[in-house]
């Protein structure tokens, strides 16, 4: 039987990573083996620390004042976006544009999907447009696999359905790389709607396979079952959740892929998972927080916390959030491009 | 002469009651069979000679969504029970009627009437005016009905109409739009899905009208250890109850979705291996009665999209032999006991004199080769379509020859 996924096969732990430098990659190509970058699971250690190396100097030059580099000149990317998107997309476009790309932004909503045609139609259309990257997302997870096995250059998943979102999750690493030092080792707490949320499954794996504790924390009904198996430790109480973590990371509840009522009132929520001040304080004294936004003000998180730049590292998530897709962009097309050692 | 007569020589004939195949002929008339064993082909017969293979009933599949007939000659089904999800659903009586002359006269179809109307779980069909018609069941299709009293009072009308009510076991409460078992697949690959106590429940509350109401409550699929412990105290209560499976549940744990292959999105979904053990183990002692296809054939349109999005359903019809021979290999079954529940045991729930080698009844008749391998291909098969999650596997065992209604049927 073509059987053969490999359930439980936590990544090795790299020796190296314990430490606050980067490991010795591989040589050229071998340093990240895939074609496509459509989920974290999969991916070995020294692949995802080689991305967050590879960011490093993207996130330099974005804070130049001429942020522009020519080495995907010449080749075209379209974000073919199927769900609506404000911040990913225009990241992933400001991404291509720096790296010197022509970058094509495409609409669910101004698409042939509305007029019925199928998903694989629409990958062999963007396809015989010979785009040299595909950017997707999509609501339905698997969509964007499903995608990638019809077309012929990489593709890289900006959010499918409630599986993963694999940059914001890298994003999020490098978040915490630059302003912690490290990730191995921390505690990280991640609250909210993990049941619904792509940004949850993604950074679960990720935190993980670099040596972080993850903590997951949300009412029952929020919980997906058989979330402990993707190492992470499920609490309700998000008080004891909190206790010593070094990164508090909030989400947003996903109303719109609800069915049925998860939650009583959003006035209760805050009162059992919103994040306060108050709350914070039982985290690590230094405890970063994160959110993928967008935020619910008084929902989950407190304006005085969000907006508190000495511990809320949320507008950095943004700022990071370019340099990582820069970083994506531009290894997933050297072999494209035939850079040496990648052919 | 006699033009009608046909015997069936050099055989080794499965029997009801017999532990193992006996050796013998078969002699039909018309469309019966009118001498079975130790009997000779008299002057004018068509001598078929079986060449030392087994002689079975045709099978009677309890529950497909598609008439196929290429599909089911070449899985060695005669009979097939139409269930209502059709579009539009066989929930009128002249709709039932159609069907019913659909597939003749290689192969004949049984429908099973909806239950309610647009099957919808609220209004009840005509159900008396649909036996008429030639319903052989009554059936609430891939749905459930949330509506406690309704179910009661379907279950009344059908008890005193001597229809069984063939159910499907998922709490929709609990299910919602969920596309899997929960668990760690369903999470790891971000599905909407549904504990598989959302069966048990849904078994437990049916169980519970059917005391009140003293029908034949046939569960179509069973799944889950607890659904079956439900099913197996309620037999040993004597309360008139069966229950089937098909093929994938037995075969397959949720594992096979992984990477999200549409082939393998079921309804109800695939479940974890605890789950399938329980099943291989009610197969055996015999909670299980019925294996059928659920043959299902889905085109691209409806399989090649996002798992969520893709339709349920398998196309079954042939591979329902071979992976049931499997259960014989496996020391789960013997040949007779395996051939029993895709032959008598569905045709005495739909109360048909067929899947049976008697004098007397239909001669739908196949000669299989039990040992015979081929290797499934989901891309040349006979069905509408493709849609197998057992693409590319080598099984066991096809049929050679299909006599429906004492005519041979072309393979």
């Amino acid at each position: 039987m073509p059987i053969s996924l490999s359930l439980r096969n936590a990544p090795i732990l790299m020796n190296t990573q314990n430490t606050a430098d980067y490991p010795a990659f591989p040589e050229g190509g071998d340093a990240f083996r895939h074609a496509n970058l459509l989920g974290i699971e999969g991916l070995q250690p020294w692949e995802i620390l080689y991305l967050l190396k590879e960011a490093e100097q993207w996130v330099a030059m974005n804070r130049q004042s001429t942020k522009h580099d020519d080495r995907l000149a010449g080749l075209t990317v379209i974000n073919a976006f199927f769900e609506n998107s404000t911040r990913t997309l225009l990241s992933f476009e400001i991404a291509g544009k720096r790296l010197g790309a022509d970058v094509v932004n495409m609409h669910a909503a101004q698409s042939s999907i509305k007029k019925g045609e199928t998903l694989i139609d629409t990958a062999v259309t963007l396809n015989a447009m010979r785009a040299d990257a595909i950017v997707i997302r999509h609501g339905s997870s698997g969509a964007v696999q499903l995608i990638a096995d019809k077309v012929d250059c990489p593709v890289l998943n900006a959010g499918d359905g409630q599986h993963e979102h694999p940059t914001q999750a890298l994003l999020d690493a490098l978040t915490i790389k630059q302003r912690l030092g490290r990730i191995s080792g921390l505690t990280v707490t991640i609250c909210g709607d993990i049941l619904h949320s792509r940004v949850a499954r993604s950074n679960i794996i990720c935190l993980a396979t670099l040596g972080a504790k993850v903590r997951v924390a949300g009412p029952p009904a929020l919980l997906p079952d058989g979330i402990e198996v993707l190492s992470a430790e499920v609490f309700t109480d998000f008080d004891a959740a909190l206790d010593g973590a070094d990164v508090v990371m909030m989400l947003r509840l996903q109303n719109e892929r609800m069915s049925g009522q998860f939650i009583p009132s959003p006035r209760e929520y805050h009162r059992l998972y919103g994040l306060t001040q108050e709350r914070l304080a039982k985290a690590a004294p230094d405890a970063l927080v994160m959110h993928p936004g967008p935020m619910n003000r008084g929902v989950e998180i407190d304006s005085d916390v969000a907006d508190n730049m000495a511990r809320s590292a949320i507008t950095e998530q943004v700022e990071m959030g370019v340099a990582m897709r820069m970083a994506c962009l531009d290894v997933l097309t050297r072999r494209a491009r035939k850079m040496e050692g990648w052919s | 002469m006699n033009q009608n007569a046909l015997t069936i020589t050099n055989a080794h004939l499965i029997l009801p009651g017999e532990k193992h195949a006996v050796k013998g002929n078969v002699r039909v008339e018309a469309d019966h069979i009118v001498a079975l064993g130790d009997v000779h082909a008299e002057a004018d017969d068509i001598v078929v000679d079986a060449k030392g293979q087994y002689v079975a009933p045709g099978l009677v599949d309890l529950g497909v969504f598609s008439i196929d007939k290429p599909a089911f000659h070449f899985g060695g089904i005669t009979r097939a029970a139409l269930m209502a999800d059709q579009n539009p659903p066989l929930d009128h009586p002249a709709r039932v009627r159609f069907a019913a002359q659909s597939g003749k006269p290689d192969f004949w179809v049984h429908p099973l009437g909806g239950a309610t109307r647009d099957m919808a779980g609220n209004n009840m069909a005509e159900l008396a005016l649909m036996k008429d018609a030639g319903a052989r069941a009554i059936t609430t299709g891939r749905r459930w009905i949330a509506d406690t009293g309704t179910m009661l009072r379907l279950m009344q009308y059908c008890a005193m109409l001597d229809l069984p009510l063939i159910l499907h076991s998922e709490d929709h409460g609990l299910t919602g739009d969920a596309v899997a078992t929960s668990g760690e697949m369903a999470t790891r690959l971000g599905l909407p899905s549904a504990p598989k106590e959302a069966e048990s429940i849904a078994i437990e509350r049916d169980l519970a009208l059917g005391r009140l109401s003293d029908a034949h409550l046939h569960f179509r699929q069973v799944t889950t250890e607890a659904g079956l412990k439900l099913i197996r105290a309620a037999k040993s209560e004597g309360m008139r109850v069966t229950c089937g499976i098909t093929p994938a549940h037995f075969m397959l744990s949720e594992v096979a979705i992984g990477e999200f292959r549409t082939f393998a999105r079921l309804s109800p979904p695939l479940r974890h291996e605890d789950d399938r053990q329980a099943c291989l183990e009610a197969l055996a002692d015999g909670t299980i009665d019925v294996i059928s296809s659920g043959h299902d054939p889905r085109g691209p349109e409806d399989k090649r999209l996002p798992f969520a999005d893709a339709r349920p359903g398998m196309a079954g019809a042939e591979t329902l032999l071979p992976l049931t021979l499997n259960l014989v290999r496996d020391g789960v079954l013997s040949l007779p006991d395996a051939l029993a529940k895709l032959t008598s045991n569905p045709a005495r729930i739909l109360n048909v004199n067929a899947g049976i080698l008697a004098t007397g009844a239909e001669a739908d008749i196949m000669i299989f080769a039990d040992d015979k391998p081929w290797i499934v291909d989901s891309a040349k098969m006979a069905a509408a379509a493709g849609n197998t999650p057992f693409d590319k596997m080598p099984v066991q065992g096809r049929v050679i020859r299909l006599l429906k209604s004492g005519k041979e049927v072309a393979l």
